[in-house]
């Protein structure tokens, strides 16, 4: 796993973490407790965030005076979630989900359907990652999808690619994550998930 | 003809001379003599027309019943087997899923392996095969055996001993390239075809050397005039020539064209006595149109040459003429089903036809001699992203609610049927002369679309879209049908429902009864006047190969290859999602994995020697 990747990801959490904490401070804390099973003793590291200016994220754009054309609509900047270990997280109100795990479903559509089967299922070769989640935490996944695996399966004819070039995965990583998590942990059904409004 | 191709012809007419083989010096004649004795099943599609049609007759409508399994090979791999046999005399081939090994087995000694080819290919290449790992099987002619492998490797193989004659490179897998065609041989010519419409592949057949495995010619399916080998004053489309030149790159936005799809990964069928082959490009990459529109205008976005019919000149590879079937595809309804070739009655007249079972859910009659469209009619009621096709123009009467395009990206078009899948996939109908009709195996599954903008990264999905399925809605909730047609009046004539896709090839015979696998791998027998089931047998996996028949020391055996996979692996393994559900059956929306696993077996079914 190239360090400056998860750098990145952590970076670009942390800043929308810092603009938009306030408004899913809720929703953050609640998932907290299933969310976070990164061990006690493991040190935050490249999280410094002191360099890094939130002004670039600034979700002002959607404003929920948008109406019904919210959803939609062009996709908005994403409002982050991460946990202070630089972990992605999700938020489900109401059955609907957050912009990044919206995201994240389109993204699983485009890039790993064709393998991984309709809404994270699986098919006849290659794993659900709904179950897959269930085991492995988001560094494992991020290591996964950026440098691949080979000759796997009974008989070694499994292989996954390296996602590391693709800017349709590597820039949507934090998402497809957030979207896969909320189905290993049940928390979205199958299908287009819905959005909720950005809040005010 | 320039100066090296001549060179080249020149050898291989020499090396085909001096072959130890004393048959024809065309692998054509091995080939027509080959399909013209029913006891072989000579090529992938049972003939060169594509008619998936034998001549044998021991096994019947009123016997059929009595059909037992006899015997079984297990081709020891794993993932989804399409394609199947081909006999030739006392030898049956065999090729597996990556790593495309290729067994001889001898019929003579209830399938013992006269040889086993088993080539070293990168497994880098798997991750890039869209839709599993298949091949559609091999190509026999003459002495020599043609094998497309995953990794882009075409290689022609010795019959009687599996040593590799020679191996020529068709593509690159580091930019999504693969091959999962089987090839057909024409004359002194092979040609195969490239896979990855996913991965912004463009697309092109290409003519080698059956002797030197030497390039003779490349058609692509995009791009200048010159790279597509048509002459906008010669190559025909909709029975006048097409005109203006470039279309190809015209009717792209800027230099989309180049990454544009338009793959060629299905059947090629090929008419001797016209001297032209017949297949079809796939669909348009990405799958977001608005990133293939020109002025954001549909009129002036066709994407030629994708999703078309092309009947080249065999020898030359020259475009005799073209048929669009989905200008500015906005569903992923991939043009490379097979074209049966049969002569049919309309209006009174006998005419030499073409008939394609599209994925967009529209079956067409074409004249073969200069692509006139005869008939154009839906093969599945449920088809509603076009109304009709305008005879005039060849062109589908686009239906905005269901165009993902009109829609918008972003925006998710729901209830567009049929779905990506197609009402047909690539799994070949068979063409009974007896009745006039074609057996056909669909899919009854519908889909939302949202489409939105993606970058292009070589070798890496280039799709852009999501897409949900389930079940055609108020229908009887099986996600699949078996239909009779009649390409002359445009209309099914019988059809069966069943639970899943019919994903595996047909096969008609004169004996009245017909043949089908299903996805939770039976083997069924049905009576060609009704569609009557008359036998069926479980067999160890889910069939998505095609079932053939062959004859040996007087008896004749129906073969098939089942290990479920492919396309039908990844969508229907677990179930398609529920929101339909209340609609139809609750049975349809059970996962395939609760029917069927993994695993390539042969199975050869036979009557009892005591009838």
């Amino acid at each position: 796993m190239p360090k400056y990747l998860i750098g990145l990801c952590a970076a670009v959490g942390f800043t929308a973490t810092v603009t938009l904490g306030t408004a899913f401070g809720q929703q953050d804390a609640a998932q907290k407790p299933e969310q976070s099973p990164t061990p006690p003793n493991q040190t935050q590291t490249a999280q410094t965030p002191a360099t890094q200016s939130p002004t670039a994220q600034a979700p002002t754009t959607q404003a929920p005076s948008g109406g019904n054309a919210a959803q939609e609509a062009k996709v908005a900047d994403p409002e982050e979630l991460v946990d202070d270990q630089g972990v992605p997280l999700y938020a489900v109100r109401d059955g609907k989900v957050d912009q990044g795990t919206y995201n994240g479903y389109r993204r699983y559509a485009s890039s790993c359907h064709v393998c991984h089967g309709p809404d994270g299922l699986g098919s006849s070769f290659a794993p659900a990652l709904a179950d897959s989640l269930k085991r492995m935490d988001y560094w494992q996944f991020t290591d996964v999808v950026t440098n691949g695996r080979k000759n796997m399966g009974a008989t070694g004819d499994k292989v996954m690619p390296t996602f590391g070039s693709d800017p349709n995965v590597m820039l949507n990583l934090a998402d497809i994550y957030r979207y896969l998590k909320a189905r290993s942990d049940d928390k979205i059904g199958r299908g287009r998930p819905e959005r909720f409004k950005a809040p005010s | 003809m320039n100066p090296f191709v001549r060179c080249l012809l020149v050898t291989a007419a020499i090396q085909a001379a001096t072959a130890a083989i004393p048959t024809g010096a065309f692998a054509n004649d091995d080939i027509l003599k080959n399909q013209k004795d029913p006891s072989n099943w000579a090529l992938q599609l049972g003939n060169y027309a594509g008619q998936r049609y034998s001549t044998l007759d021991q096994i019947t409508r009123d016997n059929v019943k009595n059909l037992r399994p006899v015997w079984q090979f297990s081709t020891g791999v794993l993932r989804g087997h399409e394609g199947g046999p081909i006999v030739v005399g006392d030898t049956m081939y065999i090729s597996t899923p990556f790593p495309n090994n290729v067994y001889a087995l001898d019929l003579n000694d209830n399938g013992r392996i006269k040889w086993k080819y088993e080539p070293r290919q990168d497994s880098s290449v798997i991750p890039v095969m869209c839709c599993d790992t298949v091949t559609r099987g091999v190509a026999v002619a003459g002495n020599k055996l043609f094998l497309g492998q995953a990794d882009n490797t075409l290689v022609a193989l010795d019959t009687e001993t599996g040593k590799v004659l020679w191996s020529a490179k068709n593509g690159d897998a580091s930019k999504g390239e693969t091959l999962t065609a089987a090839p057909l041989v024409v004359k002194d010519k092979v040609y195969v075809g490239i896979s990855g419409g996913e991965f912004g592949v463009r697309g092109h057949l290409t003519a080698y050397d059956i002797n030197s495995g030497k390039m003779v010619w490349r058609a692509y399916s995009t791009g200048p005039d010159k790279d597509v080998m048509i002459d906008p004053q010669k190559t025909m489309m909709l029975g006048k020539p097409i005109g203006e030149p470039d279309l190809g790159i015209k009717t792209w936005p800027a230099d989309q064209w180049k990454i544009g799809g338009g793959t060629t990964w299905g059947w090629y069928t090929y008419d001797p006595e016209l001297n032209l082959i017949y297949y079809g490009t796939g669909n348009p990459g990405t799958w977001n149109p608005a990133q293939r529109a020109v002025d954001k205008d549909r009129a002036k976005s066709d994407n030629k040459w994708s999703m078309t019919i092309f009947a080249r000149d065999a020898d030359t590879g020259q475009a005799k003429w073209v048929f669009q079937k989905t200008p500015f595809d906005e569903w992923d309804y991939d043009g490379v089903n097979e074209n049966i070739l049969a002569d049919v009655t309309i209006g009174g007249g006998k005419r030499k036809a073409l008939i394609n079972f599209d994925r967009n859910g529209f079956a067409y009659t074409i004249d073969r001699t200069n692509g006139e469209l005869l008939v154009a009619q839906k093969y599945d009621p449920s088809v509603n992203w076009a109304s009709e096709i305008d005879m005039k123009t060849g062109r589908p009467k686009v239906n905005d609610k269901y165009s993902t395009f009109a829609q918008g990206e972003d925006h998710n078009t729901t209830g567009v049927c049929p779905a990506a899948l197609g009402s047909k996939d690539q799994q070949p109908a068979s063409y009974s002369p007896d009745s006039g009709l074609i057996y056909v195996p669909t899919n009854h599954i519908c889909m939302d679309y949202e489409p939105f903008k993606v970058e292009y990264s070589a070798g890496q999905p280039y799709v852009g879209a999501t897409l949900s399925m389930y079940p055609a809605p108020d229908s009887h909730g099986g996600m699949g049908n078996f239909i009779a047609w009649d390409p002359s009046a445009g209309k099914i004539v019988w059809s069966k429902p069943e639970r899943f896709a019919v994903w595996s090839g047909a096969l008609s015979t004169k004996g009245g009864v017909g043949f089908y696998g299903t996805l939770e791998g039976y083997l069924k027998a049905f009576d060609l006047k009704d569609g009557k089931d008359l036998y069926n047998f479980k067999t160890s996996s889910g069939i998505i190969g095609n079932v053939n028949t062959y004859m040996h020391k007087g008896k004749q055996y129906i073969a098939v290859l089942s290990g479920v996979g492919g396309w039908a692996g990844i969508g229907l393994a677990a179930g398609l999602t529920g929101e339909q559900e209340g609609l139809g059956a609750v049975g349809a929306h059970k996962a395939l994995g609760e029917y069927t696993q993994l695993g390539g077996t042969l199975t050869v079914f036979a009557l009892p020697d005591t009838q």
